[in-house]
C-alpha cells in the first residue's frame, strides 16, 4: 500500500510519539508536536497510537493514494478535499485507490495529522520513526517530504475502529491559558517577575519552529545577572534569555542549554504548544505538580477509553 | 547533592555550582548507575556540568520514588569502575577557510595564529558531557591562554565538523546548526552517524586530542568518509 506525494506542503514530516533514551547523546525526542492529534488519528484507523503518521505544518500536502486505504485527519482546522468532496476531521474514512487528497492551509491551529491504516513504513532509528530534521535521520531519509516521494504503509490486519461520540473530542481541545509548573531556576526570578509572567499576554513570533516558540511581550527580568552552567532542559521548558523574552522549548529542542528556566508547560498541555502559530496570543497559569499529573492521568484515561471503544 | 523538580515529569539532581572534574565524576557516576538499572519508567538522562536531569513517566513512577532511587545510587561509592579512559584522536585542518575566527582568537589571546593552533592541538581534553544537539561534545581543559568569548552575534549556519572555542570550552559541531562559537578549524570525521553503534564518535568521559592536518589530508579523509 503506497501513497505518492504530489505536493509536500510547507513542512511535512513523518512522526510518531518520539525517540526517548538518547538525550545523553544530545538527541531530542522529536515526535509529533501535537501528540494527542496523532494518537487520536491512529486510534481512529485502528493503529497502535505510536504508529508513524504525517505531520503537516500550516499548509498541508497533496497526496495520491495508489491503493484503497483507510485514513483519519486530526489536529488543526483545515479544508481537506478529495475532488470536490470535503474530508471531515476526527473520523476514519476509506479512500479509494487513485484518489487525490488535497489539504489546504490551516485556519485554527498550526498542524494537521494524517494517520493511515497500518502506519507509514519507514525504518526505526534508535527506536523511533520520527524525523529529526537537524540531525538528518529518522522518518523518510531524515528530511521533510518533497514532491515525488513514495510512502509505503505497513500491512496490517482488519481494522478495529473505535466508536467515537462526536462530543467526546471536546475534552482535549482545551482553550485558556497554558498550564505551567515552576521551572528548576524559578527562584532566579523575583515574585514580581513571576506575577508579571503569569499576568502577561505573549505573542508567538515568526521565529518559531519545532525546537522552540519565541514569544514577545513584557520582558521577564532576572533577580540578578548571573550565568547558568549548561544543564539539562526538560521537555516544554520555558527559558528566559538575557533579553527577557521567553522561549517555550519542545519536541526538537536542544537537550541542554545555558538559560534559566522560569516555568515548564505541563505534560497534559504540551500538545497545545504544537498547535500555536505565529501571532497567536499565549497566557500562562501556574498549577502544582500534583494537579499537572492529575490532568495527565485524566487525559490518558480518556484516550484509553477511546482506544477501547471498538471492542 | 540537591534534588529539585524540573517539571511534572523530571527531577534535576544538582551536585554543585562550579565546574570541577570531581563533580563531573559524580554526574557521570549517577548517569552510568541509572543507565545500568534499565528502568523503563525513566525515559531520558541529560548530564550537564554539575547536574543530571532525569526525565520519567509520572504516571508510572512518582517524583518521590525517583528521588529515592537517585538517593540510593548517589550514596554508592563515587565513580563506578569504567575501565581505562578512551582517548579519541580527532584530525583537524586549521586552514583559514575552515577557521574564519583564527585571526580574532589570535588578536584576543595575543598569540600568533601558529601558536593558537599549536596550543589547541597540543592539549588533551575531557568530554564533560554530550548535549545541545545530536553528538555535540562539551570539551573541558582548553588552555587558559586560548580562552576567548563567543561571538556577539551567532552565525546562522556553522558547517558540520567545525571546531570552535567559547570561553573556557572547545567543541565540534557534529551537524550543520546555528552557532556562536569562534571557529578555528574543521575535522573531516563524521562525529555523528545515526546508523553507527554508538552513534556518536566520542562518549561522556572519553578524552580527546586534536591533531593538525593539512588541506590535502583533510580532502583525502573527507572523500574516504563520504
Amino acid at each position: 500500500m503506497t501513497i505518492r506525494v504530489l505536493q509536500p506542503g510547507l513542512f511535512t514530516t513523518v512522526q510518531d510519539r518520539g525517540r526517548y533514551g538518547y538525550a545523553h547523546l544530545g538527541i531530542s525526542p522529536a515526535g509529533a508536536a501535537d501528540g494527542m492529534s496523532l494518537r487520536i488519528a491512529n486510534l481512529l484507523v485502528g493503529n497502535d497510537d505510536n504508529a508513524p503518521g504525517l505531520e503537516m505544518t500550516l499548509l498541508g500536502a497533496t497526496l495520491e493514494f495508489l491503493e484503497t486505504t483507510t485514513i483519519a485527519i486530526c489536529g488543526a482546522d483545515c479544508d481537506c478535499r478529495i475532488g470536490q468532496q470535503r474530508v471531515g476531521a476526527n473520523t476514519a474514512l476509506e479512500v479509494p485507490a487513485g484518489s487525490v487528497l488535497r489539504c489546504g492551509s490551516t485556519t485554527g491551529g498550526a498542524r494537521i495529522y494524517l494517520a493511515a491504516h497500518g502506519g507509514i513504513d519507514v525504518p526505526r532509528v534508535m527506536g523511533s520513526a520520527s524525523t529529526d530534521v537537524r540531525g538528518g535521520f529518522g522518518g523518510l531519509e531524515g528530511r521533510r517530504l518533497q514532491a515525488g516521494d513514495v510512502l509505503r504503509l505497513h500491512k496490517s490486519g482488519a481494522r478495529r475502529s473505535p466508536r467515537l461520540a462526536t462530543g467526546g473530542l471536546g475534552f482535549w481541545q482545551r482553550s485558556g491559558p497554558l498550564r505551567v509548573t515552576k521551572g528548576p531556576q524559578h527562584d532566579w526570578f523575583s515574585a514580581e517577575a513571576h506575577a508579571q509572567f503569569l499576568a502577561a499576554a505573549y505573542t508567538v513570533s515568526q521565529q518559531s519552529d519545532r525546537a522552540g516558540l519565541r514569544l514577545t511581550g513584557p520582558p521577564v527580568t532576572l533577580r540578578e545577572s548571573k550565568q547558568l552552567l549548561t544543564d539539562g532542559i526538560p521537555l516544554g521548558a520555558i527559558q528566559v534569555p538575557q533579553d527577557g523574552q521567553p522561549i517555550i522549548l519542545f519536541v526538537d529542542q536542544q537537550t541542554t542549554g545555558g538559560y534559566p528556566k522560569i516555568a515548564n508547560v505541563i505534560a497534559a498541555d504540551r500538545y497545545r504548544v504544537g498547535q500555536l502559530r505565529p501571532r497567536d496570543t499565549v497566557r500562562f497559569a501556574e498549577v502544582s505538580i500534583g494537579d499537572a499529573i492529575e490532568a495527565l492521568r485524566a487525559q490518558e484515561h480518556w484516550l484509553k477509553c477511546l482506544a477501547d471503544g471498538g471492542d | 547533592m540537591k534534588i529539585i523538580a524540573g517539571s511534572d515529569s523530571s527531577l534535576l539532581v544538582v551536585f554543585g555550582d562550579a565546574i570541577s572534574s570531581a563533580i563531573e565524576d559524580r554526574v557521570r557516576g549517577l548517569l552510568y548507575a541509572l543507565q545500568a538499572k534499565r528502568d523503563a519508567r525513566i525515559s531520558n538522562l541529560h548530564p550537564g556540568y554539575t547536574s543530571l536531569l532525569v526525565d520519567f513517566d509520572p504516571l508510572a513512577v512518582s517524583h518521590e520514588e525517583v528521588a529515592a532511587i537517585i538517593e540510593s545510587l548517589a550514596n554508592l561509592p563515587c565513580s563506578p569502575v569504567v575501565g581505562e579512559t578512551k582517548v579519541v584522536e580527532i584530525p583537524v585542518c586549521y586552514d583559514a577557510e575552515f577557521g574564519p575566527d583564527l585571526e580574532d582568537v589570535s588578536a584576543c589571546t595575543r598569540l600568533s595564529v601558529e601558536e593558537v593552533i599549536r596550543l589547541h592541538s597540543a592539549s588533551s581534553y575531557r568530554v564533560c558531557f554530550l548535549g545541545f544537539t545530536a553528538g555535540f561534545a562539551y570539551l573541558g581543559g582548553l588552555p587558559e591562554a586560548l580562552h576567548t568569548p563567543r561571538l556577539a552575534t551567532p552565525r546562522g549556519a556553522v558547517a558540520a565538523g567545525s571546531v570552535g572555542i567559547a570561553g573556557s570550552q572547545t567543541g565540534i559541531y557534529p551537524t550543520q546548526t546555528p552557532g556562536g562559537w569562534r571557529l578555528i578549524g574543521r575535522t573531516p570525521l563524521r562525529m555523528f552517524d545515526p546508523r553507527a553503534r554508538p552513534p556518536t564518535r566520542v562518549q561522556t568521559g572519553d578524552r580527546v586530542r586534536f591533531s593538525s592536518i593539512d588541506r590535502a589530508q583533510f580532502d583525502r579523509h573527507w572523500q574516504a568518509g563520504q
